[in-house]
């Protein structure tokens, strides 16, 4: 009997249609557009200037407080605007644009393939380097990492849990992380399980992914502490307190953060990013990422320097396909349809996915039949159509009783609706106003 | 390439529907329906017939001319009122009668209300109690059960076995002379629908295979029926340790009577009952000691339909204080 | 007989009992208020669309009642003659305040602001602006699902289907500012109704760049900053290259009117201009209540 959380939960169709492609380097692009907000919190302040010339994991712009994170030069070139430019969804946001001129990198990063020993540093070493490379939750939440790996005062990690479960069907990007570059990720769940004073890290991995357990099976027995937590396959265990429930039995409590059970969460990515950065003094210049969808001529994973305009990253998988009619960034679940296809590839980006005009239209919404098929899809236990039907009547009082802080997004209550009602629309609306309320009562 | 689409996440839907999930409670309900056509005959078809089209009928011209909207009759929700409501009346009724008995389901029991997803109590009852209060005589005159007949109004009519009981019981005998008494009705009758009732609800292995179709598509749960059936069994169970010539063994009280067509198909209607699963137990807790009062205690022989309809007021209450397990 | 007889008596002394241990709970219990606040109340419209900032019409009524002067309390609804007459009643000196009338400030019609996207989420919004720019390049105008439609309980805002913009009715909009807090673009203000119902505003909220803003709509303020110069009044001043108009200040001279490149300036109201036959010709499109051209300058 395969581990998995307790409550709700939903099927999607898998549908990973890469899951075979090997990872390929996506050509440098002409330009590059680096936003400096590509993580939560304040965005970074620029320290280069309009025609400065950069080198490729050159620092561009620093963290701008506590929450914030740093970012870095994809390329060698020229800056040559600093400016805002248009995100995905068509909002302006400031961003530096880099004209490319070869690929050089600054001296000290070491780009060869060969795995390395693990140095010996102190925790504060691996944090700080893990700061001045600019890393970010890779999984799609973006948060600045040190600062989850510093945990508040008073409490004490005991567990490192390692999100390799990828649940979101059609993303593959992890899944060919772990099996190609499972040495690198190993030496970086090491890494972070020191730079947090832990000695015991799992794991977590879906059971769709029997490839990538097993090879980590293989390379863990060589490494003390780690361990390889097959998954029952359900969505959405990449959620953070799905995947300490699914992985240790703990539940996080209402509003709590992992590390009141003694869990700090990371993802398969990020352990690769750290590995880089505290080894190979390489910031996060680069991620992989999916590209796929139905009607792609060649679905594939595919290592993108950060900033490179996701057109060029279609053009690559074949171009884009006459009857596209969705262009997300992520995977199907939680992912964010996007206006504009040449808005660059953030920190963030796992996945691009194009959804053909067959199966991209929603369906009519028609009554709630009270079915109550969302309250037991719901992994947090929350009745959505409640919620739904308090944002509607702007009951915030309520929706706060009715716990929709709690919500973590997931879209489990939409995608099971028989009457195909926008109960995540309405919720995630309810949330971002009862939100507002409480830190407005705060203040 | 035409425009994008926009919209907030998720970007893929399961696929189900409401016509998937009525359709599905239709074909759970086939099996009983060939029973009660193979024990009243023509009676059964006709009834059925003529409550179902009744009911696509009225709800047709209530959405198009009164709430002016686009019908909608084919969702399946008003087939299933339609034969619910023909389950629940003995299968020699007058055929104006199940006409009124539809009027009332689907135009006060259902549209009244809004329409599908917006009705309190279950049309189906509605309807039924309805006719049951206004038509005494001819919702209690049952057919007797004697294989595939092609008459119709004229055909034999007999008690119920829950209403030989009730006069049993009345009239002081003990009730273990009347159940073994030569020509009462045996458990496998009861399982088969040998017996005399409403159309729909006297086979009980026939309804089973349909509560077990509808668990495997998971249309419904097990709590609600589950929980009503528990219920009974401990209850009617208790009464007759404490004195089995007054109470009946609990299995008789399950496998007659509207218990398993209203737990299966009338207690689990998705509107009327609750959400979450803590709520639907307490629901069929509630629907399992009503329907056992009722039947002991009560002056009607059989109390399912009153008690679905009660427990029918109280589901928005136990839906507010009810709440789902929260993650922690 | 003596069925009905008995239950007549005891249904009465019933009632007599319950009548008389109500009368003592409701004087136990008795709450003091002044009763100035029911007068003032019943002077109010009744609507309790908490335009005023008051938890509906007997909010306002309490106020009035307990602060010393009725300055900063206005009921929108119904406007100075209601705010004399509460004036009168509680024998204080009424602050004059202009009548006011909400105004949506976007332009954005089909044809000066080309759909790019199509929106198929939840139709509301404030969903469709946390999700993304709108179905136009233009990330500050209009979203034309009508947030503001439902915010309004006078019937006065309304969707015109052939522009997708909302349009106030002048008669029944009470400026009660549901609407502007149900926008969440802001795009809807507050103004002075005018003399004679005359305005002119700014028809943009867009804060783009010249070039970007133009891009995305024809109709946009592009912030050039010709009509804060035309201004004799001073009355507009240019921020975020946007142009605004101070109600306060606006003399309805017009001038801003004729300079406007883009059209993004709108006067309402105002009787036709004589010679410009010429122009409602060359561009058929615009109203002629709406902008006019500046040939005539």
């Amino acid at each position: 009997m395969l581990k998995t959380f307790r409550i709700g939960g939903v099927h999607p169709p898998e549908n990973k249609l890469s899951a075979s492609e090997p990872i390929q380097t996506l050509p440098i692009p002409e330009q590059v557009i680096i936003p400096l907000s590509q993580h939560i919190g304040a965005p970074a302040t620029p320290v280069v200037q309009k025609g400065d010339t950069v080198k490729a994991g050159q620092l561009i712009a620093t963290a701008s407080g506590f929450v914030s994170a740093n970012i870095h030069s994809s390329v060698s070139g020229t800056v040559i605007a600093i400016d805002n430019i248009k995100d995905a969804a068509g909002f302006s946001k400031p961003a530096i644009t880099i004209k490319v001129e070869g690929d050089e990198w600054l001296p000290e990063i070491n780009r060869s393939d060969k795995t390395e020993s693990i140095p010996d540093l102190s925790k504060e070493d691996i944090i700080k380097a893990i700061a001045a490379a600019g890393i970010v939750g890779m999984g799609g939440a973006t948060f600045p990492t040190q600062v989850k790996l510093t945990p508040p005062p008073g409490s004490k990690a005991e567990f490192l849990i390692i999100n390799g479960v990828e649940c979101e069907p059609y993303l593959t990007s992890d899944h060919r992380v772990m099996l190609e570059k499972g040495e690198q990720v190993l030496i970086g769940v090491q890494l972070l399980m020191k730079a947090i004073g832990v000695t015991k890290a799992i794991i977590g991995i879906e059971n769709n992914k029997k490839d990538a357990i097993e090879h980590l099976q293989g390379l863990a027995t060589k490494t003390k502490g780690v361990e390889i937590c097959p998954l029952k396959v359900k969505y959405p265990q990449g959620g953070e307190k799905q995947l300490i429930q699914a992985t240790t039995g703990r539940a996080v409590p209402s509003g709590a953060l992992p590390i009141a059970v003694g869990a700090v969460v990371q993802n398969i990515g990020t352990a690769l990013a750290v590995y880089e950065a505290v080894i190979k003094h390489k910031p996060l210049v680069e991620r992989i990422v999916t590209i796929t969808g139905k009607s792609v001529v060649h679905p594939g994973n595919y290592l993108c320097r950060i900033g490179t305009p996701i057109s060029k990253l279609i053009e690559a998988a074949g171009g884009i396909p006459e009857d596209t009619a969705k262009v997300i960034g992520g995977g199907p679940m939680m992912g964010r349809t996007m206006v504009n296809i040449d808005s660059p590839i953030l920190k963030g980006t796992s996945g691009i996915l194009l959804i053909n005009d067959k199966e991209a239209q929603r369906k009519p919404i028609r009554n709630c039949i009270r079915c109550g098929k969302c309250v037991s899809a719901c992994p947090m236990g929350l009745e959505p159509y409640l919620l739904a039907k308090l944002t509607m009547l702007n009951l915030l009082e309520r929706l706060e009783a009715e716990k929709v802080m709690d919500c973590i997004e997931c879209g489990s209550c939409s995608f099971t609706c028989p009457s195909s009602r926008p109960l995540l629309d309405y919720i995630r609306l309810g949330k971002g106003r009862t939100g507002t309320m409480i830190r407005n009562r705060k203040k | 390439m035409n425009k994008l689409l926009i919209s907030p996440s998720p970007h893929v839907h399961s696929g189900d529907t409401i016509e998937k999930n009525m359709y599905g409670v239709l074909i759970a309900l086939i099996p009983a329906f060939i029973c009660s056509v193979l024990f009243f005959g023509m009676g059964a078809i006709i009834v059925t017939l003529t409550s179902v089209s009744a009911c696509l009928l009225f709800e047709y011209l209530i959405q198009k001319f009164i709430l002016k909207g686009q019908p909608t009759i084919w969702d399946g929700s008003a087939i299933i009122t339609g034969i619910l409501l023909a389950f629940n009346v003995p299968a020699n009724l007058p055929v104006w009668i199940i006409l009124i008995g539809a009027f009332v389901a689907i135009g006060i029991g259902k549209m009244s209300f809004g329409g599908l997803g917006c009705n309190i109590f279950n049309p189906a009852l509605v309807g039924r109690v309805f006719l049951l209060i206004s038509f005494p005589v001819q919702m209690n005159s049952w057919p007797i059960a004697q294989g595939f007949e092609t008459r119709y109004i004229d055909a034999q009519t007999g008690a119920t076995p829950l209403a030989l009981l009730k006069e049993a019981v009345k009239a002081g005998t003990p009730i273990n002379d009347v159940m073994n008494a030569e020509g009462f009705v045996t458990y496998k009758d009861m399982l088969l629908g040998n017996m005399g009732g409403s159309l729909g609800e006297v086979a009980a292995l026939a309804l089973l295979i349909g509560f077990a179709f509808m668990l495997f598509r998971r249309i419904i749960t097990w709590h609600i029926p589950i929980a009503i059936f528990a219920t009974v069994a401990i209850f009617g169970g208790l009464l007759h340790i404490y004195d089995p010539t007054q109470f009946a063994n609990p299995l008789f009280h399950i496998l007659t009577g509207g218990m398993m067509l209203g737990a299966i198909f009338m207690a689990t209607d998705y509107v009327t009952s609750p959400m979450s699963s803590k709520g639907m137990i307490i629901y069929g807790i509630g629907i399992g000691i009503l329907t056992s009062v009722i039947r002991i205690f009560g002056a009607y022989p059989e109390g399912m339909s009153f008690a679905i309809l009660i427990m029918n007021a109280f589901t928005p209450l136990i839906n507010r204080y009810c709440k789902p397990t929260r993650f922690a | 007989m003596s069925t009905i007889v008995i239950t007549i008596i005891s249904l009465s002394a019933l009632g007599i009992v319950s009548a008389v241990i109500l009368y003592f709970v409701a004087q136990k219990f008795k709450v003091e208020e002044d009763p100035r606040i029911d007068i003032v109340e019943g002077l109010l419209p009744g609507a309790n669309c908490g335009g005023c900032g008051y938890p509906g019409c007997r909010g306002l009524a309490e106020a009035a009642v307990k602060s010393d002067s009725l300055d900063g309390i206005m009921c929108p609804v119904g406007g100075a003659a209601t705010m004399s007459k509460i004036a009168e009643a509680l024998g204080r000196e009424v602050s004059t305040q202009a009548p006011k009338i909400a105004v949506v400030k976007c332009n954005g019609n089909c044809e000066n602001r080309p759909r790019t996207s199509q929106y198929d989420g939840a139709r509301t919004c404030a969903i469709e602006h946390s999700l993304y720019v709108g179905e136009t390049a233009c990330s500050y105008g209009c979203l034309g699902c009508g947030d503001c439609v439902a915010a309004c309980s006078f019937d006065a805002i309304h969707m015109d289907s052939l522009t997708s913009l909302p349009t106030v009715d002048n008669e029944k909009c009470v400026a009660c500012g549901a609407c502007v807090k149900a926008c969440p673009r802001n795009i809807i203000e507050l103004r002075n109704k005018g003399v004679k119902d005359r305005r002119v505003f700014v028809c943009c909220v867009n804060k783009d760049k010249g070039a970007i803003a133009r891009k995305a709509c024809k109709a946009a303020c592009i912030g050039c900053g010709k009509c804060a110069k035309e201004c004799p009044f001073g009355a507009i001043t240019i921020e975020n290259n946007l142009a605004y108009i101070d109600f306060n200040k606006c003399r309805l001279c017009r001038k801003c009117v004729g300079v406007c490149p883009t059209g993004a300036i709108h006067e309402v109201n105002f009787p036709p201009r004589k010679v410009e036959t010429d122009a409602i010709k060359a561009n058929p499109a615009v109203k002629p209540t709406a902008n006019e051209n500046n040939k005539n300058e």
